[in-house]
């Protein structure tokens, strides 16, 4: 299936990757995910997320960050296509 | 005298790299926060001493959290900045250093972990990255060593270049092209540490995995303790100390005040470490036999479960159930540390964001976490009389630290904000700097607890011989025996829990309880009251009101689940 629409961290799927295109939400919110290394522009991989709810891990360089489930809900990815 | 400070992200290694410069001794782990406060030293530069301070992690000098704010601040007050950055993650560390070299202070940069770089497949060209900064660039190793002394010589070379201040963006595409320039990425296969990396966080293989560690934890801290009672303690006490006891026991005549004092009542004319209740038996035997073992065995396990950074994935798989208490999942970090003692975890509830958290978080620690001291006794005691009594304890323990989180949860006021960490990678802990804060922490407990027993012991045994506790028992006994269904004698061990909870178990040892007493009376002992240390420190952490909540909580919640318990059990 192509996904040509951005998502957010939320619906991507453990393994995808993608540019983040936005982050919807305060400074406050945009300054934290900064300081991490997540901001517009950058490439992120997300690992895997907990069920019910849980937070979202993804990985930035060489770092992971572990991102609570309704802020990973305001992130917003440009997925890139998995290679077959 | 001047002041170095030493500033860097989160879990970069200053606090390590602070005990390398300094030879102060100061913990640190493999998670981002581990230094709350701040910690300072000292060092001989030439001649001249100069003070040198451990600034709390920070991502960026616009305060976004309690640590940055205590860090922009010391920044202020500060004459050189030693920058420690993380080799293997620099992108990120850089920011920093250009939001610090845009202010008017001589810095000098430290790429640490620099020996994680090369089997991460990362080259740096320090020497271009100098010149691009125009400050002095050292790699350094500072859990070996490697580094420090070049960069001890060099802090007089630490430079304030010129530079405008800059916006946000504007900084990211500095950091953007120094890196561009200076690091080159080879790839390379991904290593199994990374494999069991991932593992640990999804959901699937990380539940299982956490349940593993956790039982193999509990497996080896009872194991070693166990072990070390049984086959070094106790031989150790029966074959060295009691004939030296009873030598002084005759010396005194065998009776009389000092006797009561220092080596207590003799069971069959013999010592009865448990038992006797004298400073020099009892008072000696709990912290150094019984307690101590425990000690060594949980910090060993917690040691290189915080090393390898196990805890921040704990952290993160544990998230949901946290939240239903009104917690994230970093707050079990300082829940863990709360099975050791209750003084550095209420002091750990610093790395929570918001105070209603880190009221949750201390109260329910001071609550329903067992400390190590306590966990000693009452494996050995409630042990004896089969697992199935210890399962009872714990199992009790955690459904009250369950359901008075949630209940927590829903009067204090206010929310919990949502997770966002980072997560180290996984460390191969090196074994100096484990066996360091081992010892650093098995010292404290030394230093700190045994005048603590030795005085509680010691005002027991002076109380019971002028029979003040019978009085107290009197008056407490439609408690302690009408709602707890314990023995009015137990009113002492509830009254000496108030200085220490390990002594205070230990007093249920001569009562002769039933297995199901004993159960109600460990837990009884373990919710009420904080011990005096914790105390202190609550009171400090959580001001006043925070402090009276608490102890309110703690008194109700103890009366409940006590007489729930009694109702239940006997």
């Amino acid at each position: 299936m192509k996904e040509d629409k951005p998502i957010t961290v939320r619906h991507m799927h453990a393994g995808q990757s993608g540019k983040v295109v936005e982050i919807l939400g305060g400074t406050h919110l945009f300054n934290r995910l900064n300081s991490l290394g997540i901001r517009p522009g950058k490439r992120i991989t997300k690992v895997s997320s907990m069920f019910l709810r849980g937070p979202v891990t993804v990985r930035v360089d060489r770092s992971q960050v572990a991102i609570g489930h309704g802020m990973a809900g305001k992130i917003v990815v440009d997925v890139e296509e998995k290679k077959p | 005298m001047r002041r170095i400070l030493l500033m860097g992200n989160p879990n970069v290694g200053k606090s390590a790299f602070f005990s390398r410069l300094t030879g102060t001794k100061v913990i640190a782990s493999n998670y981002p926060g581990t230094t709350v406060g701040f910690t300072k030293g000292s060092l001989m530069l030439g001649e001249e001493q100069v003070e040198v301070i451990d600034v709390p992690g920070t991502y960026t000098l616009e305060p976004t959290s309690k640590a940055e704010e205590v860090a922009s601040r010391l920044l202020q007050t500060g004459d050189v900045v030693i920058n420690v950055l993380d080799a293997t993650n620099m992108e990120r560390n850089l920011y920093l250093t250009l939001e610090l070299l845009e202010r008017d202070i001589p810095v000098i940069v430290a790429l640490n972990i620099w020996d994680e770089t090369k089997h991460r497949g990362i080259e740096i060209n320090t020497a271009r990255l100098e010149e691009l900064l125009g400050v002095p660039v050292v790699p350094t190793v500072a859990l070996t060593g490697e580094g420090m002394k070049e960069l001890a010589n060099r802090i007089p070379e630490a430079a304030s270049p010129e530079m405008t201040e800059r916006t946000r963006d504007e900084r990211w595409a500095a950091v953007g092209s120094i890196i561009n320039e200076v690091q080159t990425l080879s790839h390379r296969h991904h290593t199994w540490l990374e494999r069991l990396q991932d593992a640990s966080l999804k959901p699937l293989t990380g539940l299982p995995i956490a349940v593993m560690v956790l039982a193999v934890s509990f497996v080896i801290i009872r194991s070693i303790g166990e072990g070390l009672i049984g086959y070094v303690m106790e031989p150790l006490f029966d074959r060295l100390w009691t004939p030296v006891m009873m030598e002084l026991s005759e010396l005194l005549g065998s009776e009389g005040f000092w006797h009561d004092v220092l080596i207590g009542n003799l069971f069959d004319g013999a010592v009865d470490y448990s038992q006797s209740m004298g400073v020099l038996t009892t008072g000696l035997f709990i912290p150094l036999g019984a307690v101590l073992p425990y000690i060594l065995a949980f910090y060993l396990v917690l040691g290189v479960l915080e090393d390898v950074g196990y805890l921040p994935r704990l952290a993160v798989l544990l998230d949901n159930l946290m939240h239903r208490i009104g917690l994230h999942g970093y707050a079990i970090i300082p829940t863990m540390l709360g099975l050791g003692c209750c003084v550095p975890a209420i002091m750990a509830t610093r790395i929570l964001e918001s105070r209603r958290e880190r009221l949750i978080t201390a109260t329910l620690i001071s609550i329903a976490i067992p400390c190590a001291a306590s966990q000693a006794m009452i494996i050995g005691l409630v042990g004896e009389q089969g697992v199935q009594y210890l399962a009872m304890v714990y199992g009790t323990l955690f459904m009250v630290w369950l359901v008075l989180g949630f209940v927590l949860n829903r009067t204090v006021r206010g929310f919990s904000p949502e997770i966002l960490i980072e997560i180290p990678p996984y460390r191969i802990p090196h074994w100096r700097a484990m066996l360091q804060k081992l010892w650093m922490r098995v010292y404290g407990f030394l230093r700190e607890a045994l005048p603590i027993i030795l005085l509680a012991i010691l005002v027991v045994s002076i109380l019971i011989s002028l029979g003040v506790f019978d009085k107290i028992a009197e008056v407490t006994a439609p408690v302690v025996s009408g709602i707890f269904g314990l023995p009015e004698a137990a009113v002492v061990a509830i009254v000496v829990g108030l200085l220490r909870k390990d002594i205070a178990i230990g007093l249920l040892a001569p009562l002769a309880l039933s297995a199901d007493q004993l159960v109600v009376g460990s837990v009884v002992l373990t919710m009420f009251f904080p011990c005096i240390a914790a105390f202190v420190v609550l009171a400090r952490e959580l001001g006043f009101r925070g402090l009276l909540m608490a102890i309110g909580v703690m008194i109700a919640a103890t009366i409940v689940v006590g007489g729930l318990l009694n109702v239940v059990l006997l």
